[in-house]
């Protein structure tokens, strides 16, 4: 019993010993600038900054503090550095307006750098004029959270990424706003990660880039207005639900562009108004279910080196031209999608078309081997083309068909 | 030559041909915008009906009306009259009333459902290509004096630019696929009056599938300015050629 007491005793003493201290940081304080208080600081400390501005060139952060601002404080880089530096574990960064860093072309200048952290939080923050937002490297179990950074509107060749991820693992990513940058989120070996409800608009670029990122989950995010839409690489076992992309117009813009990825569920996304909804190549394995595709000018691109994939329960409604390819698909199955343009009948009831619907138009194959025939699009030339390749199919690739095409749009 | 037109116009209006085909037209885009929601997307489908439907009747209607009127405009020549007032006569009246039921059949629809740049966009491309159907069935009607043949090369007139020009140009563009054909498919799309009407008013609507690097070139000439202007002329040559041709023969012509 003694012994109980006793060390009940020495835990409330230690935790007494180890209270954290609040500095408060202002123009009218004992501390007037963030250095000075990082200077004095200790692990476990809070430094509460009010609203003002404050100086902060290349501020590294070496101490396990937590950073709040009161009336988003702007920390002003000046353009001459970096603003911040993370380089310690279990660091908060909240409430703060991050604003002005350098921009370059050999080193990668950023809003927030963290490096080589763990459990690093970054919430409620604003970035503006930087030339990286958020930038990750090294770093793992992080949060960032809430933040809204609109990037440098130098054009594309002088601006740098939103959020930028480098051979991170299990960060969650959510509720943040991109916009004005290059890429809106940047992931390079990120693993294990958690992005949800994100907004990634009018990026130069792309709105959302990764490669070589595994097992990454995308919930809820929303990619619109961007330079060329969504580009994704060399990854596999990505998961993406209910993420809208719209809105992606330009030469060479897509919804999505999935570039040798495998492994993957697309399931109860959106794609509206994009010149191409999803482009696919050397893509296998994915499985794309309860997706809506409208207005896009194409709604899939499949390139023939796409293998094993799988088209489930989609609606395809007033796109220009439902799919294109490039030849013969090998292995995919296509199957109760809802297709605006199938022309078949339901003898038996089922809800089930009873002959199969092939998506690709003759028309579309042409335009694909000579883009210049896109002059034609409409005429009634091309339109007596097309009924005459459905009802004696011959050039249209005879495995590129949906076996079972529902009647009615699926409910999703 | 106005008073010819305005007889002209009196004539057509008795015939009731003509109120068929603009309750034809009427019901048509009705029907469309009220199946579509999404008034942009019966727009396309009431496009592809004035390119298909209104050439046709306008250059069989003008042609039949030319054959018809053949007694009345023989007794106008022997009156004191030039005869190039009397086949402008001719044309304005015939221009005027087709001109008329298509802006009843497909004009208010279109003035209701969709007031934007697009629908205003359709609605002059179908004026301009009826004028330039009346023209041509001008120019068939004066050079043929049996009646069939003028009727049957007014047939092959039509359907040489809905069809048999399309299927060329594929043939063309598949041929000299591997050269740039930038500037060359401007000058296609320029021989067709249909062709032209169709990628002006694509280019109001359809654009996301005309992009690409292709759709580039047509967007960045027929988008801007001077696209526009430049096609507007093209389609008043397509209207000035034919009849200035039709005129030339009539002029000359034995009747």
């Amino acid at each position: 019993m003694k012994t109980v007491v006793l060390s009940c005793f020495l835990i409330l003493v230690s935790c007494f010993l180890a209270e954290a201290r609040t500095i408060v940081v202002c123009s009218d304080c004992k501390v007037k600038q963030l250095t000075a208080a990082l200077d004095i600081a200790a692990d476990y400390d809070t430094i509460l900054l009010k609203k003002g501005t404050y100086l902060s060139v290349n501020t590294e952060i070496k101490k396990q503090v937590v950073i709040i601002g009161e009336g988003y404080p702007v920390i002003d880089g000046q353009e001459k550095d970096e603003v911040l530096v993370v380089l310690s574990d279990n660091v908060v960064i909240s409430g703060l307006w991050i604003k002005n860093s350098k921009r370059g072309s050999m080193k990668d200048y950023a809003g927030i750098r963290v490096n080589e952290a763990k459990n690093v939080k970054i919430i409620n923050c604003k970035l503006e004029n930087t030339f990286f937002g958020i930038y990750l490297s090294k770093s793992q179990n992080c949060l960032i959270a809430n933040n809204h950074s609109k990037g440098a509107n130098y054009g594309k060749s002088d601006t740098g990424n939103g959020i930028h991820l480098w051979k991170c693992d299990s960060v969650k990513i959510e509720n943040n706003q991109m916009e004005g940058h290059r890429d809106g989120m940047y992931f390079e070996f990120a693993h294990f990660c958690l992005i949800e409800k994100n907004l990634c608009e009018r990026n130069y670029r792309y709105g959302l880039h990764f490669m070589f990122s595994d097992d990454d989950v995308y919930r809820n995010n929303t990619f619109q207005n961007n330079g060329t839409g969504v580009a994704v690489m060399y990854t596999k076992n990505v998961e993406m639900y209910d993420n809208t992309f719209q809105n992606n117009w330009g030469d060479a813009a897509y919804g999505l562009l999935l570039k040798d990825i495998s492994n993957s569920i697309i399931e109860r996304n959106t794609f509206t108004n994009n010149t191409v909804g999803v482009t696919m190549e050397g893509s296998n394995m994915i499985t794309f279910s309860k997706n809506n595709f409208t207005s896009n000018g194409y709604a899939l691109k499949v390139m023939a080196n796409c293998i094993r994939d799988t088209f489930m329960y989609n609606n395809f409604t007033a796109n220009t031209f439902d799919a294109a390819t490039n030849g013969e698909l090998r292995e995919n199955s296509f199957m109760y999608n809802y297709w605006d343009k199938y022309e078949g009948y339901d003898l038996n009831r089922d809800k089930i078309g009873d002959v199969p619907f092939r998506p690709v138009s003759l028309y579309s194959m042409i335009i694909e081997q000579m883009p210049y025939a896109v002059m034609l699009l409409r005429s009634f030339t091309v339109e007596i083309l097309n009924r005459a390749e459905k009802s004696i199919p011959g050039i249209v690739p005879e495995t590129f068909q949906d076996y079972a095409p529902m009647m009615k749009p699926n409910t999703l | 030559m106005f008073k010819i037109a305005k007889y002209v116009v009196y004539d057509i209006l008795r015939s009731k041909v003509l109120i068929a085909y603009s309750l034809f037209l009427l019901l048509v885009s009705f029907s469309l915008f009220s199946m579509e929601e999404n008034s942009s997307k019966s727009l396309i489908s009431l496009m592809s009906v004035v390119m298909i439907i209104v050439p046709l009747v306008s250059i069989i209607f003008s042609t039949t009306y030319f054959y018809n009127a053949y007694q009345f405009i023989e007794l106008l020549v022997a009156q004191p009259i030039s005869r190039s007032s009397i086949l402008l006569g001719e044309f304005i009246g015939v221009s005027l009333s087709l001109l008329t039921a298509l802006f009843a059949g497909v004009g208010i629809p279109i003035l209701i459902y969709s007031p934007d740049a697009t629908g205003l966009v359709l609605m002059i491309s179908g004026f301009a290509l009826t004028l330039s159907f009346i023209s041509l069935a001008f120019f068939s009607s004066v050079a043929m004096r049996d009646k069939a043949k003028g009727i049957g090369m007014s047939l092959m007139l039509w359907f040489y630019f809905s069809v048999i020009y399309d299927g060329l140009v594929l043939g063309i563009l598949f041929s000299f696929n591997e050269y740039p054909l930038e500037k060359a498919v401007i000058a296609l799309a320029s021989f067709n009056p249909i062709d032209l009407g169709r990628i002006i008013i694509l280019m109001k609507m359809d654009i996301s599938a005309l992009m690409g690097l292709t759709g580039a070139v047509y967007k960045q000439f027929f988008g801007s300015n001077f696209g526009i202007i430049y096609s507007l002329i093209i389609m008043l040559f397509w209207i000035i050629l034919p009849l200035l041709f039709a005129l030339h023969i009539f002029k000359k012509k034995n009747l």
